[in-house]
């Protein structure tokens, strides 16, 4: 294939994107910690319970550090971060970084595969119903769509045990084993939770590529494949598809963090024992210090999600590469 | 025998009829012209033969390309057709390349779909095939992405596409309408070498008589679907039999009725530019390098009296529309002076604007573009109104629109119309009216007619005329069409890469070009006397 020469204005793009991402990293880091500035509740009251006298929780307050200045506290905070140091949970009474590892093992594995499958879906739909627009099979495919789109992904969750695991009995109803059982029963307990997160994203995915791709075939430039000589299905592969990516990748960079929040429910709903469960749990215990940590850590993958994005915009547009 | 023959094609779309009993032929190395106004049905002959139709189209008679019957060929067939025996080439190079995929891919893909050629082989021949068509690897590696090529260059890069694998029969498709003249003459010798060389037959399509005349040995003339008139391009020109050739000819070498110049040895001049330059900031080309800027206008001066018309001609992108934008204050020189009837304009905030804007109005090239769909003519019309001491009462502003639109030929209850209900020349009608609804001094037309057919072209530079006369508004014209400045200004100025290289009497530049660039373009314009004349003498 004939490449083009990696040119300078990439690396510029590429730094500017990440500067922009850091900085964006820093606001959200600010802006968490404020808010759990704001919050009434004392933490070191929680930890002691309601029990305590005022002497003990202040002992406890200058050992956590929180008669400390707002912004030494902040920079300790913040800086803790980077070295993955987010303190201990009030509650569990362990570092909230063992926490989040445990769970995160759990967490990243089913949005990465709800993420695979929801692009796996939709774009060949979106293919499939750009190509016979207005015809029976774009109607009962935009159907469909339509439907994934308004039904709530924790219904769809219910179907699935009941068709998969009451019915059929092929995969487990709820539960995590664990990856210390093996790779495959892991990978089977998460299988359903990552359908019922991915059907309702795949359902907007499919119509976003199906319009954009609709877009496309009407430029000059499809013609021109045409009159080449390639038949309609490799126009579409070749020359639509590619052109088509720049508001696909936007609509699944913004996803991630739909899917994200989707997994608190969906991990209810299957019991499984993810980032999403712990956050939740946390709120309702009051562990500020795990919800503020977790949420960072949700603040970050969505950032990184689409830094991601922002670069595969480059990748997939030439153009895009020496624009200032 | 012939190579292409099209036999009593009729073509519906939706119900309404596109083509009637059309027929045209084209032989081995033979250029066959086909020429009609928009709209008459010349770009769906060109689809119907490649059977790239859109769907609800229905075609009945025959189509014959080398002993194939197209309207009966199977879509493989078809596929195995184009690109391989029949090429075409479209009228918009900007956007008829794939914009993510580099030329090198582009020009590769049809070779090696059609001979299943390895990747090297089939790269090695689209190099080749861009050396032909004239981008040589030193500077158009096949890594060059289109947004990196001009215009010109792009179309090059089509016309490889199209003839990479030596078609039989080349469909050109106003090859040239989106370039300037002297990149059409350049395309225009281009695909007259490639037809030569290979005995391929072309099929040209156009609205230009006189790009046809030079190019076709045969012409059809197409009017709303039906053939008016075919045969010998010399001879049907010449004796111009038939009513609407006659027509055609007589308004693309229209030139409209003028008295002399108006209000010319006025003291104070209408506009003056002074030693105007405006820089652009270099590509980026490291982290912390740019290249060196790029001077669009440069050290350009220039002067026009009341009621002048004067012609500012030069090839895309020589600067001239970068100084029209700056006459116009919608962009800051970086040097020199702008003083429109005596008052300066650079550097002068919005509201003090106000006065100058009023008198110096602008029409456009695109009158399909200019004008937002959803708002009924009566408001587009009266946009500039607001630039008005006072402002005027709603019956105050009908009137005015009503007198506006009666000025350039339309009917004052066309106020309650929206713009998609006009043709292409009502809709630039519309663009004047919106220009002198506040009895501007100025009015700049940057390419107004450049869009518009032969015949609608020549009611507008006849209305362009009147209105000089009746109203005394002085023309800056911004085109690269010699036709145009020759019809209708009194002075032109040539503009090469932001300068001013020539300037004078239109008909004495025109007729005795001095610098290099006046001679490109007087030599590179068509026209129709001189290709008809050349025609008749080739066969004697």
């Amino acid at each position: 294939m004939v490449r083009a020469d990696p040119s300078p204005p990439m690396t510029a793009y590429l730094l500017k994107r990440l500067a922009i991402a850091f900085a964006t990293l820093v606001l959200a880091s600010m802006v968490v910690f404020a808010v759990l500035e704001i919050l009434p509740g004392d933490p070191a009251r929680l930890m002691l319970g309601m029990n305590a006298s005022a002497d003990q929780v202040e002992l406890l307050r200058n050992q956590m550090g929180l008669n400390a200045p707002l912004a030494w506290r902040y920079l300790h905070w913040a800086g803790g971060l980077f070295s993955l140091d987010f303190g201990r949970s009030y509650t569990y009474s362990v570092p909230v970084i063992d926490l989040v590892r445990e769970r995160l093992a759990v967490s990243l594995p089913l949005a990465l595969v709800a993420l695979a499958l929801s692009t796996i879906i939709a774009i060949p739909v979106g293919l499939y119903s750009a190509s016979r627009r207005g015809r029976a099979g774009d109607t009962v495919a935009m159907g469909a769509a339509q439907l994934g789109v308004a039904v709530p992904n924790f219904w769809f969750a219910l179907m699935l045990i009941y068709v998969f695991a009451v019915w059929l009995r092929l995969v487990p109803a709820g539960g995590f084993p664990g990856w210390g059982a093996g790779a495959w029963p892991a990978l089977k307990s998460l299988l359903l939770p990552a359908v019922a997160l991915a059907l309702p994203q795949a359902a907007i995915l499919a119509r976003v590529t199906r319009s954009a791709l609709i877009e496309v075939l009407n430029e000059d430039y499809i013609r021109t494949a045409r009159a080449k000589g390639l038949p309609y299905r490799a126009v579409l592969w070749r020359h639509a598809l590619r052109n088509a990516m720049i508001p696909v990748l936007t609509i699944l960079g913004l996803q991630f963090a739909f899917l994200l929040a989707g997994t608190i429910i969906i991990e209810n709903v299957f019991y499984l024992p993810g980032l999403g469960r712990l956050v939740f749990q946390a709120i309702t215990q009051r562990d500020l210090i795990v919800v503020e940590s977790v949420v960072m850590l949700l603040v970050a993958a969505v950032i990184a999600v689409n830094l991601a994005v922002d670069l595969s915009y480059a990748v997939v547009d030439p153009r895009l590469r020496t624009r200032q | 025998m012939n190579l292409l023959e099209v036999d009593t094609l009729s073509l519906t779309i939706g119900g309404t009829q596109i083509l009637k009993n059309m027929e045209l032929s084209v032989a081995p190395g033979e250029v066959m012209g086909l020429v009609g106004e928009s709209g008459s049905g010349k770009s769906m002959t060109a689809l119907a033969v490649m059977q790239l139709l859109p769907h609800a189209a229905r075609a009945t008679g025959r189509i014959t390309f080398n002993g194939v019957d197209i309207l009966a060929a199977t879509e493989d067939q078809m596929c195995a057709l184009r690109g391989d025996d029949i090429g075409m080439v479209f009228q918009e190079p900007m956007t008829a390349l794939n914009p993510v995929k580099t030329i090198g891919e582009q020009v590769a893909e049809g070779i090696r779909w059609h001979t299943r050629a390895s990747r090297a082989d089939a790269e090695e021949r689209a190099r080749k095939m861009l050396d032909r068509v004239g981008l040589p690897s030193a500077k158009f590696p096949l890594s060059r992405y289109p947004h990196q090529l001009s215009g010109g260059q792009r179309q090059r890069v089509v016309i490889a596409i199209a003839c990479a694998l030596k078609p039989k029969l080349l469909i050109a498709d106003e090859p040239t309408t989106a370039l300037d003249v002297v990149l059409q003459a350049q395309i225009l010798d281009l695909l007259r070498d490639l037809v030569a060389e290979n005995r391929m037959g072309l099929l040209l399509i156009s609205h230009d008589l006189a790009v046809v005349t030079e190019m076709a040995d045969r012409i059809t003339i197409l009017r709303r679907g039906e053939v008016m008139e075919a045969g010998d391009t010399a001879r049907t020109l010449s004796e111009q039999l038939h009513p609407y050739t006659r027509q055609l000819a007589q308004a693309s070498m229209h030139v409209p009725a003028r008295a002399r110049p108006h209000g010319a040895g006025s003291s104070l001049p209408l506009l003056d530019v002074e030693g105007v330059s405006r820089n652009y900031p270099g590509r980026r080309i490291s982290l912390f390098r740019r290249a060196p800027d790029v001077r669009a206008v440069d050290d350009v001066s220039l002067s026009m009296a009341p009621g002048q018309s004067v012609a500012l001609v030069g090839r895309s992108g020589c600067g001239k529309s970068t100084l029209a934008r700056m006459i116009l204050a919608l962009d800051r020189p970086n040097a020199g002076a702008i003083r429109f009837r005596g008052e300066a304009i650079v550097g002068k905030r919005e509201a003090a604007l106000k006065p100058a804007r009023r008198d110096m109005q602008v029409v456009f090239q695109d009158p399909y573009g200019s004008f937002d769909p959803r708002q009924k003519v009566e408001r587009l019309v009266a946009e500039p109104l607001h630039l008005l001491e006072r402002r005027p009462t709603r019956a105050e502003r009908r009137e005015m629109v009503a007198h506006a639109l009666h000025e350039v030929g339309l009917d004052q209850r066309d106020m309650d119309k929206y713009p998609h209900e006009f043709s292409g020349g009502q809709r630039q009608r519309l663009s004047i009216a919106r220009a002198i609804i506040t009895r501007p001094k100025l009015v700049v037309a940057d390419e107004p007619v450049s869009a518009l057919d032969v015949s609608i072209r020549a009611q507008i530079l006849d209305l362009f005329a009147g209105l000089n006369q009746k109203l005394g508004i002085a023309y800056l014209f911004i085109t690269h069409d010699l036709t145009v400045a020759r019809a209708i200004t009194d002075e032109v100025l040539i503009m090469h890469e932001g300068r001013i290289v020539e300037r004078g009497k239109t008909s004495e530049v025109l007729d005795h070009p001095r610098s290099e660039a006046a001679q490109a373009l007087v030599s590179a314009a068509p026209d129709l006397h001189r290709a008809i004349a050349r025609r008749m003498q080739e066969q004697g």
